[in-house]
């Protein structure tokens, strides 16, 4: 057990020495470090909770997809059937079905035939699944669409997808370093956004759907028979943003939407002074734009927003050059934040906050320090001990675990792993535990003295012993750290990380540094007694 | 020098003779602990509970906790609790999980920023919602049963089975007590103390592992020693190692309960009271006297009553 062959003991040392220097990054100012090539500039990255930081899960609303998935297949039946001329009434959306009534039995079949069409297999070409995006069945004239569950999945899937681009564009606007936006499992969102003072606005940008549609007032109806409960049906019932919430009576047909807005930007207004956001429409959306204006001079229309208006000017003359703005009580930031919004895109459905974690600043810096303070006075705490109670041996002890704590940041570094103050707890516990595997060792060899064994057959026979043991006991941690590392998030699982990555380094610095270090001293003293 | 013996050598306790008191005590530690459990019950954070924790400083100066429980009081947020929380600046805000969905937990937050004024520093704010807290309980819950299997099976397939059932029983017996005492100091139960009953799991079996290690080596060499004195030879054999692994890793719980912070002191609390206090005694009193009862060695025990 403790002779090494040239070779072997230098790979040894070479392995350690290799890992350790991974660690190197981390304790040099980033500019140092910036000209190194790629591959030597990995380095440990700050947990939230000691950078500071959101960390934000958002859902999108299945609700919101459903309801919208079920109305455009009702459209889609209206449509289908109207180009028929198919008479029908009833045309309802029941539960997760679209119902329909066809007037004429004679005709029920050839509706039949024509709706059937709207069933498509799902995932395009390529989509082998064999699911189809609709069932139909049929009641006599009675026909029922049910939208199925994988096809309300797919669309499920399809709003994250572009919700997380559309949140990329917005996160981004905000300036900030390296953020994380990654989808969890199938309908949600995480957002991880390192170092902002304050979150308030990064969920300001993230909760608002920022659906923009520019629609016509309604002015041959009252509004105030509206709000007593009688809503024209192509009309609905809004309130403008600002306070106090005036009523507006909006015509539900959509003039030009947010899709047709190529750029938006904050300003001020040259008359007035006041925020502003103008905006440019693309060729068709200024087509569109231009031509309703022109229809319309003298009317109202109202800039609706996530089903608020913002404003409800008086087309005072046609608008052809397809750009214009809106004013509506903004402050600068709001101004620029609508903006932000609207050159980002709208979400294709309500995306909903439902965990966050907020570190500030301060007690990250704080944190970062209690994490150094407790790690140095732990460290020092069992250095001293294992000095006091091993003597030379102690020594060894503690050179080997100061291997394995460098050795650690090595990896950690190596993985681009995130360090948390638990993963902090994690290593100083590793410190605690990796001096186990020299305890279990120099016991044994005290033991093997005791029985009588010359030093170096004790030194081989503890060390041969005690590995098997180190072994053993080190697994059954390393299971439980590997169970942690996955059910665990954010702070746990940086515990579960360092952990882990301890007890590996701690197996392998027993099974070859400690011993290279013992090996080395015994050949060296050639000792005639233990001195431990 | 002269080096610390904190074990003499050879030590000659009896450790099996107390399992008629050790495996009563823990009996009745452990019914006492599943009492606390289900009749003064789990201090469940906010990870399991949903809600809202909001770490606040006052950048005035020491924080008025009474004029702030007045303040958020009128909220109308249901049960809000406040703390102070290491400084005098600082207080802990604790509300409860806002009926109405997830959305009705962000309007709480904001209700509370605007009502406490902009004299605030906002360390840290966590909200989890009525769905995610289901969903982390459940997660804990199934990791802590996976890892008890996982380590199962791993003993089972490097021991006997009764090694494995032993130590599985020592060690249940050790979380049943850390859940018992986190009842009673009604230390928040959150994402941090599932970590930190895994990692208790994980020591102890680590400690009862070294032990149970000697006894198989034990069992391999002395064909003919009563069980008895077999296990008694084992543990003390072991006991310097046991003692002085207890002391580094006590040294660097310390540390952390004193400099680590409030952040983590409800973690190293549980993990000192765990692994320092329960771990160690159940390692010698508990998970190697039961292997006489799991029948370890039967065909000795004649051999003892023919001696005598």
């Amino acid at each position: 057990m403790l002779y090494f062959t040239r070779w072997k003991a230098a790979a040894i040392v070479l392995t350690a020495l290799i890992v350790c220097l991974f660690a190197v990054p981390n304790f040099l100012p980033s500019q140092t470090v910036d000209s190194w090539p790629k591959w030597a500039q990995r380095h440990l990255v700050l947990g939230l909770d000691l950078q500071g930081g959101s960390h934000i899960l958002l859902e999108v609303d299945a609700n919101a997809v459903r309801k919208e998935k079920l109305e455009t297949t009702r459209d889609d039946v209206r449509r289908v059937l109207r180009d028929g001329r198919i008479g029908y009434t009833g045309l309802a959306i029941r539960g997760n079905s679209v119902e329909v009534r066809i007037r004429e039995e004679a005709s029920a079949a050839q509706a039949l035939t024509k709706l059937r069409e709207l069933s498509v297999p799902l995932g395009g070409l390529l989509g082998g699944s064999g699911q189809r995006n609709l069932d139909i069945s049929s009641d006599g004239t009675l026909i029922r669409l049910t939208v199925t569950d994988a096809a309300m999945l797919e669309r499920i899937r399809q709003s994250v997808d572009q919700s997380m681009q559309i949140i990329e564009r917005r996160v981004n606007e905000l300036g900030t370093v390296e953020p994380l936006i990654q989808r969890q499992g199938n309908d949600r969102i995480l957002v991880q956004v390192p170092g902002l003072q304050d979150p308030s606005r990064l969920k300001e940008l993230l909760g608002k759907t920022a659906k923009l549609d520019f629609r016509m007032v309604d002015v041959t109806n009252q509004v105030e028979q509206a709000v007593q409960g009688r809503v024209p049906s192509e009309d609905d019932l809004l309130y403008s943003a600002s306070q106090p919430k005036t009523p507006y009576l909006v015509e539900k047909r959509v003039l030009v939407s947010g899709g047709d807005l190529t750029d938006a930007q904050p300003g001020f207004d040259q008359r007035t002074n006041e925020p502003i956001v103008s905006f440019r429409f693309n060729t068709s959306g200024a087509r569109k734009f231009a031509q309703v204006t022109q229809e319309n001079v003298g009317k109202p229309f109202a800039i609706v927003l996530d089903n608020e208006v913002i404003s409800a000017p008086v087309i005072r003359e046609p608008i052809i050059g397809g750009s214009g703005q809106i004013s509506g009580s903004f402050t600068p930031q709001s101004a620029n934040d609508l903006a932000i919004l609207l050159r980002a895109g709208a979400l294709p459905a309500p995306l909903t906050i439902i965990e966050e974690r907020t570190v500030g600043p301060g007690l990250g810096a704080d944190s970062i320090a209690k994490g150094k303070m407790s790690a140095y006075v732990g460290a020092a705490l069992v250095v001293i001990f294992m000095l006091v109670t091993y003597g030379l041996f102690g020594l060894f002890a503690n050179i080997a675990v100061a291997v394995n704590v460098a050795m650690i940041f090595g990896v950690l570094s190596l993985l681009n792993a995130t360090l948390t103050l638990p993963g902090i707890a994690g290593i100083v516990l590793t410190v605690g535990i990796a001096v186990d595997s020299n305890v279990l060792i120099y016991e044994r060899i005290r033991e093997e003295v005791r029985a009588g064994r010359s030093p170096i057959n004790a030194l081989d026979a503890g060390f041969s012993r005690a590995l098997a043991t180190i072994l053993d006991s080190n697994i059954t941690t390393f299971i439980a750290a590997a169970v942690l590392f996955y059910i665990g998030t954010g702070p746990v699982r940086g515990f579960a990380v360092t952990l882990g990555i301890g007890i590996l380094t701690t197996v392998f610095t027993a099974f070859t540094v400690t011993r290279l270090i013992v090996a080395t001293w015994v050949r060296w003293r050639r000792p005639q007694r233990v001195p431990i | 020098m002269r080096l610390l013996r904190i074990v003499p050598d050879d030590t000659k306790f009896d450790f099996m003779r107390f399992r008629r008191i050790s495996f009563p005590l823990s009996a009745l530690l452990s019914i006492a602990a599943i009492m606390l459990y289900f009749f003064h019950g789990l201090n469940f954070g906010i990870d399991f509970r949903g809600g809202t924790l909001m770490e606040v400083r006052e950048t005035a100066g020491p924080a008025d906790l009474a004029k702030m429980r007045a303040t958020l009081g009128g909220l109308n947020l249901g049960e809000v609790q406040l703390q102070q929380f290491g400084g005098p600046s600082e207080v802990l805000i604790r509300i409860a999980e806002q009926p109405g969905g997830d959305a009705a937990q962000q309007q709480a937050v904001q209700k509370v920023r605007a009502a406490l004024g902009d004299k605030i520093e906002y360390r840290r704010v966590e909200v989890v919602g009525p769905r995610v807290s289901g969903e982390l309980l459940s997660y804990g819950v199934i990791g802590l049963g996976l890892a008890i299997i996982g380590i199962l099976i791993y003993l089972w397939f490097r021991f006997e089975w009764q090694f494995a059932l032993g130590a599985m029983i020592a060690n249940v017996h050790d979380l049943v007590l850390t859940i018992g005492f986190m009842s009673m100091a009604q230390i928040d139960f959150d994402l941090t103390s599932i970590a930190a009953l895994l990692t208790i799991l994980g020591y102890s079996l680590n400690d009862t592992v070294v032990i149970y290690d000697r006894i198989r080596e034990m069992l391999r060499r002395y064909k003919k020693m009563p069980m008895a004195d077999l296990l008694n030879a084992s543990v003390n054999q072991t006991l310097s190692r046991s003692v002085i692994t207890h002391v580094t890793v006590t040294l660097a719980l310390l540390a952390l309960l004193l400099f680590g912070g409030q952040a983590i002191h409800s973690f190293t609390a549980t993990m000192m009271f765990g692994v320092v206090l329960v771990g160690t005694y159940t390692s010698i009193f508990i998970a190697a006297p039961i292997l006489i009862y799991l029948g370890v060695g039967t065909g000795r025990d004649s051999l003892t009553s023919d001696k005598s």
